[in-house]
């Protein structure tokens, strides 16, 4: 061949480099391609990536404070908190003077709960003294230590003015902190005090759970999903009818099914007692607990366990079986060594799929979980809808995000995610 | 039970089988295998042959009869204590275990020690050739190479009877000639008794101690190879073995071992009666394209002959094959040796064919 005998880059035809030559003609096409999916990458980038983006940008954002209290924070500067001392009056004076700025722009309210979040009461020291704020002569009215302290008497604690410094950067830690019960002071990080400690709890708590509605959707659906690969079609097909029937239902409707046979006085507690289980004084509590929760959420995951399995095991010749038993291998034997291997990457499949779902699952637990029952999710979706501190949502959320992410780099290490079958 | 059914090592006892409870796939089977012969199930497609198998095997239960091997009946026994080798037509090799561990499975689930192990997976993967690949995966492999590590794990735990469900089915011609000679050569050796299953005709003349016909559940000829080609008992036996010649016609006398045939022309030629047995039976008289002789010198004196009209001649290199109208078949092939002397026919010449009369077999219609 004559190309191997000379050693520079191979040429096309027209004496450019093959390379380049290839490249150009492939670039029509990957614009072309491009193109197409055009729509769907713009809607994904608004829809999906943007929020996320945005939502983990607010986890550390903290703008607020020194957008409003531009005056207070250049003066706080200085001020060493560990000397025990009220800062002196020229923090005050900046102080009146951003207070009536704000107050004046209706936002003082605003950076009045973003503090509260981190030191309760705040939020009324801005509230009441913005109100009486317009009044003030800046020129005349001084020293504002006392006015201020006069409007309320808040202003003369060092811990608010500790918080203020603390929080006055443009981008804090605060939140991620506050996610795992710790908390930011003028000292140093130190963990909360213990009666405010829930979120490390919580997060052990979900993915414990979690766990526990893999396996047990584990349990129930690998025989089942056996089955539907194994049975003549006709019965396959209806058991295949009967697994999917629960996506035709609300989910809302199913897990209300579940308070209904679950609670105190429902279904199953009042057969349990007719039969004589039960003591009717004594019913059994299977809702707004931990058991309820995995209960539901198995019953509403499991198709996604059964799903990734039957595809993997579809795919599993019967011959297999049948050579581990004719090379002498007992049922179980041949099932352990031989089908079982072969079903893992169902297994994978299925089993990340559902810790995933169940992590991030919100309806069920908020519905039949009580307070033993609740998830991570929960408290995130506390924090958006009703204290409104979306900054720790965020932050919890990016954890959780974070969590998951590591999560399937293990799995990818330990496993290989191309084991991963889900069709 | 006669005599021959105590000494054979495999016997199939009026054995029914029914997957539906309406037909019979397998219909009153009844087969001796004696030790050490490699006996061939051979049958188009659907003709029950796996199910036989099967049944052998253990997956799958006879509906009537018995099922004895050395002299034990085994429909009780469950499959993985048979101690029966099988090679499956995928070979389904354990695709997450490697070509050692693959033959060394069933040797664990007999609980061998590693050292004994090691040694016989060596002497397997030796006997198939494929002593390199033992750290291989199967997908690692071509099909060929598949097919012997197969074959190696179906014999490692040297079972005495090793069951061969088409094993040869998914190789191109030129490998699975090979394979039939490598197949047949082992078992030789290791004077086991093989049951062998396929479709493909040559594959069951070439490899087999004795072929056992199969059509529509029934075995239809059980015989050595040369007998069923020369000597096929029945229409279906002679179609479907080699390339046969039939022609249509009523048998007018039988005498002396010969019956006269009457072609549905007018014709009558002799013919050794098989399965016809009075005047006015139907019959399809089968004549093999070798057997048949165009060159009147080499015709025995007074053997009737038959004109016919050269429509085709088809050059073969080794053979000449020549494409004949007789007695209304357009269809009627005949093959000549090329040899220095032989003649070429041309299309269009009209000759007189004609063959010994125990060639020409009269059979049912
Ligand atoms: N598991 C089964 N269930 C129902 N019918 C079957 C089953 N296996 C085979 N059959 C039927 O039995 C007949 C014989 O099949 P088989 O033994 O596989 O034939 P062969 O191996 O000779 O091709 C076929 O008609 C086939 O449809
Ligand atoms: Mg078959």
């Amino acid at each position: 061949m004559s190309d191997t005998t000379h050693t520079g880059p191979m040429l096309a035809a027209d004496g450019s480099p093959l390379k380049r030559s290839l490249e150009r003609a492939l670039r029509r096409q990957k614009l072309r391609a491009l193109a197409l999916i055009a729509p769907l990458l713009i809607f994904i980038l608004v829809t999906f990536i943007a929020p996320i983006a945005d939502m983990l940008f607010r986890s550390v954002e903290n703008e607020i404070v020194s957008e409003t209290l531009p005056r207070t924070v250049v003066a706080l500067k200085d001020w060493d908190p560990t000397l025990g001392e009220l800062p002196d009056e020229a923090v005050f004076a900046a102080m009146a003077a951003d207070l009536q700025e704000a107050a004046k722009a209706k936002i003082h309210t605003r950076v009045g709960s973003r503090l509260n979040y981190e030191t309760p009461g705040i939020s009324s020291l801005f509230r009441k003294s913005g109100r009486q704020a317009s009044k003030w002569d800046l020129e005349k009215d001084g020293p504002f230590k006392d006015v201020l302290i006069k409007s309320e008497k808040g202003w003369g604690e060092l811990d608010v003015w500790k918080t203020i410094q603390v929080y006055s950067p443009k981008y804090t830690n605060g939140y991620f902190l506050n996610a795992v019960d710790l908390e930011k002071t003028a000292s140093g990080i130190s963990p909360r005090d213990e009666d405010q400690q829930i979120y490390i709890t919580l997060f052990l708590r979900t993915f414990a759970m979690s766990i526990g509605i893999t396996l047990s959707c584990l349990m129930l659906g690998y025989p089942v999903a056996w089955l539907l690969s194994n049975l003549p079609s006709r019965s396959s097909n209806l058991l295949m009818i009967l697994v999917l029937l629960p996506f035709w239902t609300s989910l809302l409707v199913r897990t209300s099914a579940w308070k209904v046979l679950l609670q105190q006085q429902g279904v199953i507690n009042d057969v349990l007692v007719w039969v004589g289980l039960v003591a009717n004084d004594d019913r059994l509590v299977m809702i707004n607990n931990q058991f309820g929760t995995v209960l539901a959420m198995t019953h509403i995951l499991l198709p996604f366990m059964i799903l990734p399995l039957f595809s993997v095991m579809k795919t599993i010749p019967p011959s297999y079986l049948r050579a581990a038993k004719s090379l002498g291998a007992s049922n179980w034997t041949a099932f352990w060594r031989v089908y079982f291997p072969q079903s893992v990457p169902g297994i994978g499949a299925g089993s990340i799929l559902v810790f995933i779902l169940a992590v991030g699952y919100y309806i069920t637990p908020e519905l039949v979980g009580g307070t033993k029952g609740t998830f991570i999710s929960n408290r995130i979706a506390f924090h958006i809808s009703s204290s409104l501190n979306w900054g720790l949502a965020a932050a919890l959320g990016a954890i959780l995000l974070g969590f998951v992410v590591l999560l399937y780099w293990v799995y990818d290490r330990l496993v290989g995610i191309d084991n991963v079958k889900l069709g | 039970m006669t005599k021959q059914d105590q000494d054979a090592f495999v016997v199939f006892d009026r054995v029914q089988k029914s997957y539906d409870g309406e037909t019979l796939v397998v219909k009153d089977l009844n087969l001796s295998i004696g030790k050490g012969e490699f006996l061939t199930m051979l049958g188009p497609s659907g003709s029950g042959k796996t199910t036989c198998l099967m049944m052998l095997a253990g997956f799958e239960t006879a509906t009537h009869g018995d099922i004895l091997l050395d002299g034990n009946p085994i429909n009780n026994i469950p499959p993985h204590k048979r101690g029966i080798g099988m090679v499956f037509q995928n070979y389904a090799l354990f695709p997450h275990m490697t070509v050692a561990e693959n033959l060394s499975f069933p040797l664990e689930v007999r609980n061998m020690d590693k050292s004994e192990r090691e040694a016989k997976v060596r002497r397997a993967l030796d006997m198939v050739q494929m002593a390199e690949f033992g750290g291989r995966r199967p997908s690692q492999l071509s099909g060929g190479q598949q097919q012997r590590v197969a074959l190696a794990r179906a014999l490692v735990f040297q079972p005495e009877l090793v069951l061969m469900d088409e094993p040869l089915g998914a190789l191109d011609k030129q490998l699975r000639e090979h394979m039939q000679f490598e197949i047949k050569r082992i078992a030789d050796n290791l004077g086991i008794t093989v049951v062998y299953v396929t479709h493909d005709q040559t594959e069951a003349l070439t490899m087999s101690d004795r072929v056992a016909v199969f059509d529509d559940g029934r075995i239809q000829q059980l015989a050595p190879p040369d007998e069923l080609y020369e000597a096929p008992q029945n229409s279906f036996v002679a179609q479907f073995i080699g390339e046969n010649n039939t022609l249509e016609g009523v048998v007018q006398e039988i005498r002396n071992g010969v019956a006269l045939v009457r072609l549905d022309d007018g014709k009558i030629i002799e013919a050794k009666p098989v399965n016809v047995s009075s005047p006015g039976e139907r019959t399809l008289v089968s004549i093999r394209p070798e057997r048949v002789e165009f060159n009147k010198d080499r015709l025995q004196e007074g053997a009737h002959t038959l004109q016919a009209e050269v429509l085709e001649f088809i050059y073969m290199g080794d053979i000449f094959r020549t494409r004949l109208r007789v007695a209304g078949n357009e269809n009627f092939i005949i093959k000549t040796r090329n040899a220095p002397d032989q003649r070429r026919l041309q299309p269009g010449e009209m000759i007189d064919i004609g063959w010994l009369p125990e060639d020409c077999r009269a059979l049912d219609a």
